[in-house]
């Protein structure tokens, strides 16, 4: 018994006023900044700002980190999600809580964490130093452990999820078939988690590429170097408000596309 | 074997011999999946042993424990667990591949299968668009596939529909008599044990019940639910000269009974109804009241309280006459000629 | 009847508050009332100081501060930042709030600041002069260019035929300074008056006054003032009541 194609289409539930309205401003609050950047862009002079040395430099260093970020984040994320999802020990609550705790935690504060933890006073830094010669604050390195930092919490969380709502059953399946544990995490988990993944690689990047006070705090400001975005930004802000908007719509840009992109996934069921 | 989960404890001994099928039959929660489970590794076992083909593969005492993916086993699930992001010829193949045969060769090889089990057509599609009965063979070949020593069957037919059953049933039964290892499956469903297996095994409540073949075991339940499932009462008590004495209450004239502790089973059709107290050969004869009238087509069950409890099946008419009614008093007559009276 | 009480206690309390603030944009016997005073971040210790004079001084009167680096503070103005007074550690960014005619009248100057290196305390890599920072071992913090500390800097390392990779350009001046303090950074250039508010955790290197660069403090009360008066009040206990404060501090007079 199929309704009438009319009326299949239209049936909706009856929305009270006073939400549809509470809705609209809540609309309003997110859209109304991103119009009113978008219509401030000075369009006339956009190609030339966007291929400006300073833009130019800010955003390959700003690529470059964030993606390196991402990497670094799928190598170590992946296995801690998998060992928070998977396995039972004293003290997976507390490590979860730790993980989280970069998403929560002012980035500024993230950075002075990572002064104190790789500065050349700190904690691992100084031996990095002596033993490696390795040096983070002030270096691209630096950014990318700041971005790291803040972002990689996305990634772990994303993948935890989908790894828990996965059935494990399929892992038994694949174990009675004759498949070690290294076959049946790249030949059934992995693949079977695949949305969480892209997600949550997606999430890290786009937050990494955002990132400003755990950077700006423990790797410092200098273009080409450390300068990414975010910090170009505020400082074009001061001198060159033109290039700030340039800068600005970009990263909106990107982040809007990437947002767009996973809505299905972040909105359904991966 | 004896494993627990939790507060439940199973405690077996399974013994299946080459050429048998083996159905373990029960209602749910007897633990029939975890003796599945136990058998294929997923679920280590707390005391007992595991062997197949005399190779030990669990040995708690002995610290013996060999891992699933290296057990001669293929397993078929209850949901057939296909690997959703593979095709059907990849899923059958898969088991070959982990165990390092190369592409090439294990996708020929699934392919052969594909034939075997009549899907041929379906190799490149993904396990989301196949039937309940398509998905159930390729979860079949993919087991079968890697040539394994045992087989374990999990409600093979438990997601299909009351019409592929029958079919598939057939199908499935072919299937398991040309494979040449062991065959073990676990099914609630009773006709399905007995469809495909030549031996039962009761399990109920973690623990074996009775096992038989098929014939032995419905001819002489040892259990209330394989009782109910044949649809007889079933008594247990202590025979003393033909005189059984219930447990539980009353007592029953049989004729041939060994003395000692007996079951006896009294067919329903058997069990004779009156209003008034009957006078004549029925040497059981006793007064109850009638809870219930379950009316199945030509047919009436009508259970009936009283010193024993039984079930008695007469007809329609035969109710009507009676004017018999929920709560009414009742005399029961059985005779013990009809009365199969076996050793507990 | 219990809500009528509440409903009174509120209309009084409100009308209590009323009666004391001062009617906007309208000049009033006494001098109270809040201000708002955007102030380069190398004030900051000074400013908070003087503050608490200023308030003895004009009982009633309150005045909150926002810090921050010069080019930032203007920039906010300029987005429609709402505030009272200006003071700005160098004379172009003064001009740029000048030119987008955003201060009343013309700024004076209040003080003057000089340049210093800082080092942690013991100057452990033993810093003396400009073309010491140059050494490249040394990790070099200096301000961004447009920060007015960083001008200066430039200024002063081109004085001195100085050329330094520095590794970092903070966006305020309190940030080298922490840089430095914290460890992750040998030396910065910075103020002489920071280097004193920062401690007993660094120590400054002199920077002699042929290189060195003196920096000129404009103020100026801003168009939007809510409160003219006050500003203007404040303004001059700047250049009078306040100026031992300032010297307390490090700064020179005007």
């Amino acid at each position: 018994m199929a309704l009438p194609a009319h009326k299949a289409a239209g049936v909706r539930p009856a929305a009270p006023v006073a939400l549809l309205v509470l809705a609209g401003i809540g609309a309003a609050f997110f859209l109304i900044p991103l119009i009113g950047l978008v219509l401030r862009t000075p369009w006339t002079a956009i190609w030339d700002q966007l291929r400006s040395p300073e833009v130019l430099t800010a955003l390959r260093l700003s690529l470059l980190a964030s993606l390196s970020a991402t990497a670094i984040a799928l190598v170590v994320g992946v296995p801690l999600a998998w060992t928070l999802a998977r396995l039972t020990f004293p003290g997976r609550a507390v490590l979860r809580a730790v993980t989280v705790l970069p998403m929560v935690l002012p980035p500024v504060v993230g950075g002075v964490a990572l002064l104190l933890a790789f500065g050349r006073r700190g904690l691992l830094g100084g031996w990095l130093a002596t033993t490696f010669g390795v040096h983070l604050p002030f270096t691209t390195a630096g950014a990318i452990l700041a971005e790291t930092f803040v972002a990689m919490p996305f990634l772990v969380i994303t993948v935890e999820a989908g790894l828990r709502s996965m059935d494990s059953r399929f892992e038994d399946a694949a174990r009675t078939l004759g498949a070690s544990r290294w076959t049946v995490l790249w030949r059934v988990t992995l693949p079977l988690v695949r949305p969480s993944l892209v997600a949550g690689a997606v999430l890290c990047w786009a937050r990494a590429l955002g990132e400003f006070g755990a950077t700006i705090t423990f790797a410092g400001n200098f273009p080409g170097r450390t300068q990414t975005m975010p910090l170009a930004v505020y400082l074009a802000l001061e001198t060159n408000p033109d290039a700030a908007i340039v800068l600005s719509l970009v990263l909106l840009a990107v982040s809007l596309a990437v947002l767009i992109g996973l809505r299905d996934r972040w909105l359904g069921s991966s | 074997m004896r494993l627990g989960i939790g507060s439940f404890e199973l405690d077996v001994d399974l013994k299946v011999e080459p050429g048998e099928v083996v159905a373990v039959l029960g209602p749910n929660g007897a633990g029939k999946t975890s003796i599945l489970r136990g058998l294929a590794g997923l679920l280590p076992l707390d005391v007992g042993r595991v062997a197949l083909d005399g190779v030990v593969l669990e040995e708690p005492v002995a610290s013996v424990f060999v891992p699933s993916e290296r057990r001669p086993i293929g397993m078929v699930f209850q949901d057939y667990l296909l690997f959703p992001h593979l095709t059907v010829v990849d899923n059958i193949a898969f088991g070959l591949r982990s165990r390092g045969t190369p592409r090439p060769a294990a996708t020929t090889t699934a392919r052969q299968w594909l034939e075997r089990v009549g899907l041929a057509a379906e190799a490149e599609r993904k396990p989301g668009s196949l039937s309940g009965g398509q998905a159930q063979r390729v979860a079949l070949a993919r087991a079968l596939a890697t040539n394994p020593a045992l087989l374990l069957l999990d409600e093979p037919m438990a997601a299909l529909d009351a019409s592929t059953r029958v079919e598939l049933r057939r199908d499935l039964r072919r299937h398991l008599e040309s494979f040449r290892g062991v065959r073990l499956l676990v099914t609630h469903d009773p006709v399905e044990a007995m469809a495909m297996a030549d031996r039962l095994v009761i399990l109920e409540h973690g623990r074996v019940l009775q096992s038989g073949t098929p014939a032995e075991v419905t001819q002489r339940p040892r259990s209330r639910y394989v009782a109910d499932l044949v649809g007889v009462n079933l008594f247990r008590g202590r025979a003393s000269s033909n005189v059984i004495t219930i447990a539980g209450g009353g007592s029953l004239m049989a004729t041939g009974a060994s003395d000692g502790e007996v079951f006896a089973v009294v067919h329903p059709r058997t069990v004779a109804l009156y209003r008034t107290r009957p006078d004549g050969t029925p040497r059981n004869v006793w007064e109850g009241r009638a809870v219930d009238l379950d009316f199945e087509g030509d047919r009436v069950r009508v259970r009936l309280e009283g010193t024993p409890a039984i079930v008695a099946e007469v007809t329609p008419a035969a109710v009507r006459e009676l004017s018999l009614d929920r709560g009414d008093p009742v005399w029961v007559a059985v005779k013990a000629t009809e009365i199969n009276v076996y050793p507990a | 009847m219990r809500w009528r009480a509440v409903v009174a206690l509120v209309v009084l309390a409100l009308s209590s508050a009323c009666g004391t603030s001062p009617p906007a944009s309208s000049s009033s016997s006494a001098l109270n009332g809040t201000i708002t005073v955007f102030a380069a971040s190398s004030l900051t210790s000074a400013y908070t100081a003087i503050a608490k004079d200023f308030q003895q001084a004009y009982p009633g009167s309150m005045v909150k501060f926002s810090f921050g680096g010069s080019s930032t503070l203007v920039a906010q103005i300029q987005q429609g930042a709402i505030g009272d007074v200006l003071a700005s550690a160098d004379q172009p960014n003064m001009q740029k709030a000048v030119d987008s005619g955003l201060v009343a009248g013309s700024p004076s100057i209040f003080a003057h600041n000089r340049l210093e290196i800082v080092v942690a305390a013991g100057n452990p890599k033993h810093i003396a002069t400009l073309s010491d920072l140059a050494h490249s071992g040394l990790v070099v913090v200096l301000c961004a260019p447009v920060v007015p500390c960083g001008r200066y800097a430039i200024e002063a390392l081109q004085k001195a035929g100085v050329s330094v990779n520095p590794a970092s350009q903070e966006t305020d001046v309190k940030a080298v300074v922490s840089k430095v303090a914290l460890g992750e950074a040998d030396a910065g250039i910075v103020y002489v008056t920071d280097v004193k508010a920062a401690g007993a955790s660094v120590q400054g290197v002199d920077i002699p006054p042929g290189v060195n660069v003196v920096a000129d403090y404009p103020v100026a009360v801003l168009k939007d003032s809510q409160n003219v008066p006050l500003a203007k009040a404040f303004i001059s206990y700047l250049l009078g009541a306040g100026q031992p404060t300032l010297h307390r501090y490090g700064f020179a007079g005007p």
